[in-house]
């Protein structure tokens, strides 16, 4: 089965960057939705079924680590995969994504294939 | 140059290069390194800044033509843009805190810890932008193919950098 993807980043830019790559790691993928902060991610989530989130961590309103938390306490979304995509390169931010359950992170830049290693695991791998 | 002046322009290449290369596969070169102390001439084109806070402070600012940033926009999102919209502002903002987040990545080792604003990009023409409290900004003149991008960064002791301190909830003055 497809696995439904949701992007959360304030950046239109960065949302469509990450579409074009999770498309290009030939993961088997559903529908990537997306969200402008974590409050619009809880709103997603609320909705669709999701399997994994990639989020980045500085936002309005509901920033990465806090959308994090609130998954993390809840029952029905403590189990969803959580990778952070942050230009954050400051041991500090990074250890309280690891510290609050964040499945792994990537630093932008990134590459298609730095997406897809940390993923595996995650999303099942397409058809050959 | 300081080595400080000499760490903040090695810094500013190698993201620079590293975020061409990784995002828009392309390849730009540095043409020039300068110090900036006067007011900057006027600009036409697009201008994006992002602060630095901590126990440093300042800014980082990427200006370049409208023509670059279509350009950049079009690499960087497979799209095809010729004339500056919401798009294309929205690529050079994450273009700039690519690159200056690289920065900080690498001056915190000598720093401390720095915290990144989310970036405000400006388009028009004959339009000044300066930080106030900046000292001075350390230049760096990359060229892809014919166009040009400016990329900057002042940064100084936070004291110095922000010599007037406001009363809580008051906004810094920026003239732009």
């Amino acid at each position: 089965m497809e696995s439904e993807v949701l992007v959360v980043d304030d950046s239109a830019a960065i949302r469509k960057i990450l579409q074009r790559v999770l498309r290009q790691t030939g993961m088997s993928i559903g529908t990537i939705h997306e969200a402008g902060d974590g409050q619009e991610a809880l709103e997603t989530l609320r909705r669709r079924r999701i399997d994994l989130v990639l989020s980045d961590i500085n936002m309005p309103k509901m920033d990465g680590l806090q959308l994090l938390a609130s998954l993390r306490a809840s029952p029905d979304w403590r189990g969803i995969p959580v990778v952070m995509i942050t230009t954050e390169g400051g041991e500090a931010k990074v250890a309280e994504a690891v510290k609050l359950g964040a499945s792994g992170y990537v630093r932008k830049p990134f590459t298609a294939d730095q997406i897809k290693e940390k993923l595996t695991g995650f999303l099942e791998a397409g058809l050959p | 140059m300081t080595e400080l002046e000499n760490l903040i322009v090695d810094s500013i290449t190698r993201s620079t290069l590293q975020v061409f290369s990784t995002m828009l596969d392309a390849q730009v070169q540095l043409a020039m390194v300068a110090i900036e102390t006067r007011m900057p001439e006027a600009n036409d084109g697009v201008v994006s800044f992002v602060g630095l806070a901590g126990s440093w402070a300042g800014a980082g600012s990427l200006a370049c033509s409208p023509a670059m940033a279509c350009r950049v926009c079009s690499r960087m999102l497979m799209t095809e843009n010729t004339a500056v919209d919401d798009e294309v502002l929205d690529a050079f903002a994450e273009l700039t805190n690519m690159i200056v987040g690289g920065v900080k990545t690498d001056l915190e080792p000598e720093l401390g810890p720095l915290g990144l604003s989310i970036p405000t990009v400006v388009y028009g023409r004959n339009f000044k932008a300066k930080g106030v409290g900046a000292t001075e900004w350390i230049v760096a003149a990359f060229l892809w193919d014919e166009h040009r991008l400016l990329v900057k960064l002042c940064l100084a002791p936070a004291q110095v950098a922000h010599a007037h301190p406001h009363p809580a909830g008051h906004a810094c003055t920026v003239e732009v």
